[in-house]
């Protein structure tokens, strides 16, 4: 934190995108404690009054929220209502309180046994397990006099200021009325900055010092520089919007595919998971896909699905490209992605695991079924197609993907250099294969030793460290010697400046999550192949991520 | 006590809207009733009774009400089963 010479406060963060906004601060209450299971110092009768009323209290303001939202919402937060209501729990919240706990871990325990059992039913009931929970928390902070947990309500447009956001806060966020995220806690990789770059919201993310900010409190939040300032100035107000409308003029003038100011082609690829993330990369302008996770088709399922079932919705993807590349991931299982026929159970450390491709080469038929039917999809539609493997670590390991690739029917197969062994050892797994691809976000996580999910560790989540640059630079110099195709798949390259950056060490191609491409394209634009190997210099040569971005903003040439 | 042996007819069985819309006729009815899939019986008052018992379109199921005008509950019950609340 720091104060600019007009007294006000500056909370530095880490930007997602480049736009400016200013507004007030709403903050999302902190979680609630998972109550524990101390004796009760009650009467029973107290206890079960205390429960009963807490549990009302929960269904009517469920209700309360249902009415005012209206439509399905107003239908799922009834069904929500009449489980805080439900005699069934209520008998159960009972018997533990009987039996001597707090009417607080009554409500937990009773909730969560009802939740088990939803889960083990699995699919659609299994999915609303998550809702329990809601229901149980919502009790427990009325029993301790706490707000309601998640995304606060509010009529007009604000800031929204949390911890981080869960996967369950994101559902319910009504995007029409976040101006800005900010985060105190999470890294570039976290829920809040992927919901962020999809939804092209502004955002600034592992701001600790935003904990002091209050409702009410006047913001500008610049992702550009990863700032959040209280209370700015109206001349600052009006510079930051002025930018961003230049911003915007930019990016409307952009289009077509992604090029250098000196017509030097680079690609501009998008991240997608789906089917529905295929559309809307094709509506973005995406040249193609440079990253498609089929992990998806697969989470929740208890073996593999046949190979009839996978080409389908492969060829389906597939056809939304006719003409274009279009680079599959096989399945990329294991650490915060487990599946049951694939992961092994009860490995203390899952991320230094059997993931990725040493997990499928265990199970070498799943591969073999995905890569065939791959190339049955591949061979239906008019994609370019090409598959890579995730997680290699060894020449060895890359040797061995890509032979049994190419002998099932894959034309062209590359790695995913995550682990820095295999950028180390880049100029030999080189010639083993048909491409190359850098996955930012696991290689900063092993060249750091910092879990990508951490919150603690978030401030070693970034992409701008030399550290990372520097294996970048060894991988792309091995790529152009080798003649062999290095793009790169990961947050990085959504970041505009940082993605010129990446094509200076040797990127040929960035893919991104869709929503970035627009700005990313118009940033390249600005620069010639040798303004960005000089400012890859810069930052490759710098001595940590802060110094390696403000030396490329610094020798940047204005616009 | 009136009883009866028929077939859920909703596409996606008794799931969450379903279930709510039922749960809610029985608490309206202000009788007690019982609903039966396979061996298992639950409070059809209860949403999380109901929804556990996981039923799917084509289930057969024994609704049991007790209670004033229990027949007439019964087959305003029995409707709502046999109609399909997904279409």
């Amino acid at each position: 934190m720091t104060e600019l010479d007009t007294g006000a406060v500056v909370i530095h963060g880490v930007g997602i995108g480049r736009a400016t906004t200013v507004g007030p601060v709403v903050r999302m209450p902190e979680p609630v404690a998972d109550p524990v299971d101390t004796p009760s110092e009650r009467e029973p009768a107290d206890e079960l009054a205390r429960a009963m009323t807490s549990l009302a209290a929960t269904a009517a303001q469920l209700r309360e929220r249902g009415e005012k939202a209206g439509g399905t919402a107003a239908e799922v937060l009834d069904a929500l209502a009449m489980m805080a209501e439900d005699p069934a729990l209520a008998a159960d919240v009972q018997h533990r309180i009987d039996d001597g706990a707090t009417a607080e871990y009554a409500i937990h325990a009773a909730m969560a046994t009802f939740r088990d059992m939803l889960v083990t039913m699995g699919g659609y009931l299994g999915e609303r397990a998550g809702d329990l929970d809601d229901v149980s928390r919502r009790a427990i902070a009325h029993l301790s006099g706490l707000p309601a947990p998640g995304v606060p309500e509010s009529a007009t447009p604000f800031v929204l200021v949390a911890r981080d956001l869960a996967p369950a806060d994101t559902a319910t966020l009504d995007l029409d009325l976040v101006l800005a995220l900010v985060t105190t806690d999470g890294g570039p990789t976290s829920h809040t900055a992927i919901l962020a770059r999809e939804k092209g919201i502004t955002a600034v993310v592992g701001a600790a010092e935003a904990a002091r900010l209050t409702d009410g409190d006047v913001v500008l939040v610049d992702a550009e520089n990863g700032t959040v300032e209280l209370d700015p100035a109206q001349e600052r107000i009006d510079l930051a919007l002025q930018r961003t409308a230049t911003l915007e003029a930019i990016r409307a003038q952009s289009s077509g595919p992604g090029r250098l100011a000196d017509g030097h082609s680079v690609p501009l690829l998008a991240n997608i998971g789906s089917v529905d993330s295929a559309r809307e990369a094709v509506a973005r302008g995406a040249e193609g896909v440079g990253l498609f996770r089929t992990e998806v088709l697969f989470l929740g399922a208890e073996k593999a699905p046949s190979v009839d079932q996978q080409r389908q919705t492969y060829a389906e993807v597939f056809g939304h490209f006719p003409g274009q590349k279009v680079v599959v991931r096989v399945l990329d299982a294991g650490a915060d992605k487990p599946l049951a026929f694939l992961t092994d159970s009860g490995e203390e450390n899952p991320a230094l695991g059997r993931r990725g491709l040493r997990a499928l080469a265990a199970h070498e038929h799943v591969l073999r079924d995905q890569l065939t039917a791959l190339a049955l999809a591949a061979s239906e539609t008019e994609a370019h197609v090409q598959v890579m493997a995730p997680m290699v670590s060894t020449t060895a390991e890359a040797h061995y993907f890509c032979e049994l690739a190419h002998e099932l029917g894959i034309e062209v197969a590359g790695v995913m250099v995550e682990v820095p062994s295999c950028a180390i050892l880049a100029d030999h797994v080189a010639p083993r294969v048909d491409f190359m691809s850098i996955g930012t976000n696991d290689l900063t996580q092993y060249v750091f030793a910092a879990d990508r999910l951490l919150g603690t560790v978030a401030n070693l989540q970034n992409p701008w460290h030399p550290a990372v640059l520097r294996l970048i630079e060894t991988v792309g110099r091995a790529g152009h010697e080798h003649d062999v195709p290095v793009g790169i798949c990961g947050e990085a390259a959504a970041d505009p400046l940082l993605a010129v950056v990446l094509v200076g060490l040797g990127a040929t191609s960035l893919s991104m999550s869709s929503s970035a491409i627009a700005d990313v394209r118009a940033e390249l634009a600005m620069h010639t192949l040798d303004d960005a190997r000089t400012l890859a210099a810069l930052a490759v040569s710098a001595e940590s991520a802060e110094t390696a971005r403000q030396a490329v903003v610094s020798a940047r040439p204005h616009q | 006590m009136a009883e009866r042996t028929l077939t859920v007819a909703s596409t996606h069985g008794l799931h969450a809207r379903p279930a709510a819309l039922f749960v809610k006729a029985v608490t309206d009815s202000g009788c007690t009733v019982e609903l039966q899939k396979g061996e298992r019986k639950v409070n059809a008052a209860s949403i999380l009774g109901v929804v556990s018992l996981g039923i799917e379109h084509g289930d057969e199921v024994v609704v049991r009400v007790d209670g004033d005008d229990a027949d007439a509950v019964l087959d305003s019950l029995a409707a709502f089963l046999e109609k399909d609340h997904d279409a």
